[in-house]
Order: structure tokens, then C-alpha cells, then sequence
């Protein structure tokens, strides 16, 4: 079959909503963005532990540490899955990793910036999970089938992560005057960040066509992220924080919240390498790597052995 | 001493060590030597917290004085702290983790096991509990005891140092005072001879299987049971206490 036949049937197949399977005909490009989404997203999980972990040792009770811990220990799972996954596409976890290490690979930008109270772990698990559920449960629509299981199931996980840094915000804010004033200034400085992790606006996203078509994409950046405002907004008014946005307004004829100019020049900065922790976060990555190196070897070296006694057995 | 302080006394001792080594393993948390292993040791931890949790908080209710499983956590100092000098030892290097692990975990393995025909009805259940969950982790340490004794030159005497370094704190394992006196008679705690006998045996065995020599010294480093640490303590307690000790009274 030529290559045009097999593009056909292959679009078909994506139009009548059947997923794409790892042993099917897919073009390149295909393939090529779709390993580039997916390890994106399994880096942004395991560098997303660090400013997380950052927190686990100073968590202010047993249940907040216990809910912490939990929370890593599922971004670390959601990591092994979808690094699996894209493995499924021909590339293997160790070739992603030193991507990730050499800076090749990105990852989400909102881990770049630090965590500088205990009240930024209630805005991540709030904002930050509460973002990437809006882009998940959209891209668990996609065509392609592993990404897509790996999406439905990761997701009802977010919604856990979700609803523990809401409740960690709400009691905050309902707090003493301290607490009150911790979560506003985490709420400040992880707002509009939030808002740009769902990616540049619509006219600054480059061939968005084909991805749709190919349902690699789901919806714009633009469509998800006013779903986020205003699902976030009457929240943030319910525990009386002020969103951090002088000309944010309802819009009564079309029912949505409308928000001021982003600052799009940070977004693509932070993503070019200058945020505030960019350069630490790939050097934690980088030294547990080589710190953990001697330690691979000595499990591949112990396993090489045990095979070959039970060879001679 | 009466029953009742006894019983509170060794409740710390049992839970301040649960919450001190698994505030160890957290510290690695997305700094290990592999995904899969990040993964096991949050595991590892999270059960940690939480069997200090519940026995914490059995501990204040028998103290009946209306403190919480948080104010004991958070709100003493490190003279009244009873964890094993053992379970505040820095992680340094994965060999010396999984060698502090592995000597802890086969130590609560027995130990715990004991607990659990314990005639307090809340420690017994309790020990259920953790029984499963130890076994599981001794499994993991075990494992990795032979991965890393028997693995490469450098992993062998990486751990063979760690297992050196460390073997000091593990006399202290089995001290018994007036406290463990009192409670074995009713048949509530564990008699720490009978878990030394187990634990030697096995320790033994793994460390052999590993291809490594059982160390020997005469340093006996102790003083848990009456609050006298290591240096480490101070500082593991001032990271973990930090927020309830600097805005006092506030809930989280
Ligand atoms: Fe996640
Ligand atoms: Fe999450």
C-alpha cells in the first residue's frame, strides 16, 4: 500500500473516533509530535515533584504530610506511565531522560518558578492540577491510545491532587490573618503563571490544523484555558481570595469571565531558560541521574549474574 | 513508674522512630537513583508517617492530658524525642540508606510481629497492620542489599561501608529498661532478646548472601530511651517543626 492510501485510511480511521494503536501505520509527524507531547508531559510530572518535595519535610501536620506524600508518589506514577507509553512509539526512557538532562526537552514551564511557602502547595494543587486536569480530560479524547488510557486513568488522580490544595487554600484563607495573607500572595504569584501553562494564545500556536485533525490536539489553548478561568474564579471568590487581575470582568451576553493582557514575553522566557528556577531544577535532575549511576549498574550487573546462574542450574 | 506512663513512654519510642525514618526516606524524594525506586521509597515513607500517626496518637490518648498525634510530632523538643540513634542517621549515599533500612526493617519485622499478640488490643491491631506493610519493605531492602552487595566492586564496598559505619547504632535496637520490664509482665510489649535472636540470624544470613562480612565493633552508641541523640536530630526536628513552632495555636 502507498503512503497516500494508508494517509487515508489512517485520517478515516481518526475521523470515525477509533484509536491508533502502537502497531498501526502512522506518518511520521505523527509519531514525531506525539513523542514530543508525551515525554513533555513525563518530564513535567517528575520535575514537578521537586518543588512539590520541597515541601514533604516541613508539611505542618502528620495528615497534610501523609496527603503530600501521597500526591508525589502518584506525580512519580503518572511519570513511569507515560514514560512508558512513549516508549510505545519506538524511543526508549533513557533517551528521553538525557533529552530532558541536555536541556533538548521541555517540560512545563510552571515548575520553574519556586515554591516559597507552605501555602504554594495548596495554590499547585489548586491551580496547577486544576489546569492540567482541564488539558487532560481533553487530551483522554485523542487519538492516540495508549496517551489516551494513560490520560483517563491519570486523571481521576488530579482530581484528588486537585481537591487537596483547594482544601489546603480554604483553610488558610480561613485562618488567622498570617494564614490569610500567605495564601493571597500564593495565589498572586501562581495565578497568571497557571493561566500561561496552557500554552500561547491561538494566533501565536503554529500548525494547530493537522494536530486537530489528527486529534493529537483536542481543543485550542485558548478554549481550555477559559474553561479554567472560570471554573477557578467563583472558586477563588468563594474563600475570599482576589484574583489577582484588575480588569478581569463577567460577561453576562456570553456567560464567560474575561481576563487582562497576559504577559506572554515571561511565558517565553521562563520556556527559553531564564525562570526562577530553570537552571536548578535541571541540575537536581541531572545529579540524582549521576548519583543514582553507580547504583543502576550494580542492579544490571546483579541481574546479569542471576540470569547466568540460572542458566548453569 | 506506672503502667500508664510506661505504656506512653513506649508508644513514643515505637512511633517517634516510624516518623524519624521516614522523614529520612522522604528527603529523597525525586532525588533517586531511579524512577522506580523514588516511587517505592514515597511508598516506604508514607507508611511510615503513618503508622507514627497511630501510634502518636494512641500515645496522647493514654497520656490523657488533650494532646493531639501533631502536638507530640511537632511540639517536643529533641530531648523528648525517643526515636533509635539508628532512624536519625543522615541518608548519605543509596548504600547507606538501604543499609540503615534494611537493619531497621528486619529489627520492626520481629519486633512488630511480636506486637501483634500484644494483650493492648490497640498496638496488636496496629501491628496487623504495619506487619504487612513491613514485610513489604523488608523485601525491597533485601532485595537491594544483594543487588548492591553482590552487584559491582564499587556497589560492594560502598555498602560494606555503610553497613561499618552504622553497625554502632544497632546494639541499641534491643536495650530494655524499666519500661519494656513492666510491660512485658502484662504481656503488652516484646521481649527484645527474643527479637535479637531472630534479627541476628537473619541480618547474618542477608549480609553473607550479599557477599559481605558481618562487621564487628565494640562501640555501642545509645541514649534514645532517655533523649540523648545525635547531633542530626536538632536539625531534622527544626525542618520538620518549622510552621507549627512559628505561628502557634494555628491550624493547617
Ligand atoms: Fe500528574
Ligand atoms: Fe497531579
Amino acid at each position: 500500500m502507498d503512503d497516500k492510501k494508508q494517509l487515508e485510511q489512517f485520517e478515516a480511521k481518526i475521523a470515525a473516533g477509533l484509536k491508533i494503536e502502537p502497531k498501526d501505520w502512522m506518518p511520521e509527524a505523527y509519531r514525531k509530535q506525539l513523542i514530543r507531547m508525551m515525554s513533555q508531559h513525563a518530564h513535567s510530572e517528575i520535575v514537578g515533584m521537586l518543588p512539590e518535595g520541597n515541601w514533604i519535610t516541613r508539611a505542618p501536620s502528620l495528615r497534610r504530610k501523609a496527603i503530600l506524600l501521597a500526591k508525589v508518589q502518584d506525580e512519580a506514577g503518572h511519570g513511569l506511565y507515560l514514560y512508558s507509553a512513549t516508549e510505545t512509539l519506538g524511543v526508549d526512557r533513557s533517551e528521553l531522560l538525557e533529552q530532558l538532562h541536555s536541556g533538548k526537552a521541555k517540560y512545563s514551564s510552571i515548575f520553574n518558578y519556586p515554591t516559597l511557602t507552605w501555602a504554594d502547595i495548596g495554590a499547585i494543587g489548586w491551580l496547577v492540577d486544576g489546569a492540567a486536569i482541564m488539558n487532560q480530560t481533553a487530551l483522554a479524547r485523542g487519538s492516540y491510545g495508549p496517551y489516551s488510557r494513560a490520560m483517563v486513568k491519570i486523571c481521576k488522580e488530579e482530581s484528588f491532587h486537585n481537591r487537596q490544595g483547594y482544601e489546603i487554600m480554604m483553610n488558610l484563607a480561613q485562618g488567622t490573618p498570617e494564614q490569610k495573607e500567605m495564601a493571597q500572595d500564593a495565589f498572586n504569584r501562581w495565578w497568571w503563571p497557571s493561566i500561561m501553562m496552557l500554552g500561547p494564545s491561538d494566533d501565536k500556536s503554529p500548525n494547530s490544523d493537522q494536530l486537530m485533525r489528527w486529534k493529537v490536539k483536542m481543543e485550542s489553548n485558548d478554549a481550555i484555558r477559559q474553561r479554567f478561568i472560570d471554573r477557578t474564579v467563583p472558586q477563588a471568590e468563594f474563600i475570599g481570595l482576589k484574583v489577582p487581575d484588575a480588569d478581569l470582568k463577567f460577561n453576562d451576553v456570553t456567560g464567560h469571565y474575561e481576563h487582562g493582557p497576559i504577559n506572554w514575553e515571561e511565558f517565553f522566557d521562563v520556556i527559553k531558560g531564564n525562570g526562577p528556577c530553570n537552571a536548578k531544577r535541571i541540575k537536581d535532575r541531572v545529579e540524582a541521574d549521576k548519583k543514582g549511576a553507580w547504583v543502576r549498574e550494580a542492579a544490571t550487573a546483579y541481574a546479569a549474574k542471576q540470569a547466568k546462574e540460572k542458566l548453569v542450574a | 513508674m506506672n503502667l500508664q506512663q510506661a505504656k506512653f513512654e513506649y508508644l513514643l519510642r515505637l512511633g517517634d522512630s516510624s516518623l524519624i525514618i521516614g522523614h529520612r526516606l522522604s528527603e529523597w524524594c525525586g532525588h533517586g537513583p531511579i524512577l522506580e525506586e523514588d516511587i517505592a521509597l514515597i511508598n516506604i515513607a508514607l507508611d511510615f508517617v503513618g503508622n507514627a500517626t497511630s501510634l502518636l496518637g494512641y500515645a496522647a490518648q493514654v497520656e490523657g492530658k488533650g494532646r493531639t498525634e501533631d502536638d507530640l510530632a511537632y511540639l517536643r523538643g529533641e530531648r523528648e524525642y525517643r526515636n533509635l540513634l539508628l532512624t536519625e542517621q543522615p541518608n548519605g549515599d543509596y548504600a547507606a540508606t538501604i543499609a540503615r533500612q534494611f537493619l531497621y526493617d528486619t529489627y520492626t519485622f520481629f519486633l512488630y510481629e511480636e506486637l501483634k499478640s500484644s494483650k493492648d488490643e490497640t498496638i496488636a491491631a496496629i501491628a496487623v497492620k504495619s506487619h504487612k506493610e513491613i514485610t513489604y519493605h523488608l523485601r525491597h531492602t533485601t532485595q537491594w542489599m544483594l543487588r548492591l552487595g553482590d552487584g559491582t566492586e564499587e556497589s560492594h564496598q560502598r555498602l560494606q561501608t555503610a553497613l561499618n559505619e552504622l553497625w554502632m547504632f544497632t546494639s541499641e535496637l534491643f536495650d530494655m529498661d524499666e519500661v519494656d520490664g513492666l510491660l512485658i509482665n502484662e504481656g503488652i510489649a516484646a521481649d527484645l532478646d527474643k527479637v535479637k535472636a531472630a534479627w541476628e540470624k537473619r541480618v547474618n544470613e542477608v549480609i553473607t548472601e550479599a557477599t559481605l562480612q558481618v562487621p564487628v565493633t565494640n562501640i555501642k552508641q545509645k541514649g534514645s530511651r532517655e533523649g540523648k541523640h545525635s547531633e542530626h536530630l536538632g536539625f531534622l526536628l527544626a525542618e520538620m517543626q518549622y510552621i507549627p513552632r512559628s505561628y502557634p495555636g494555628s491550624k493547617w
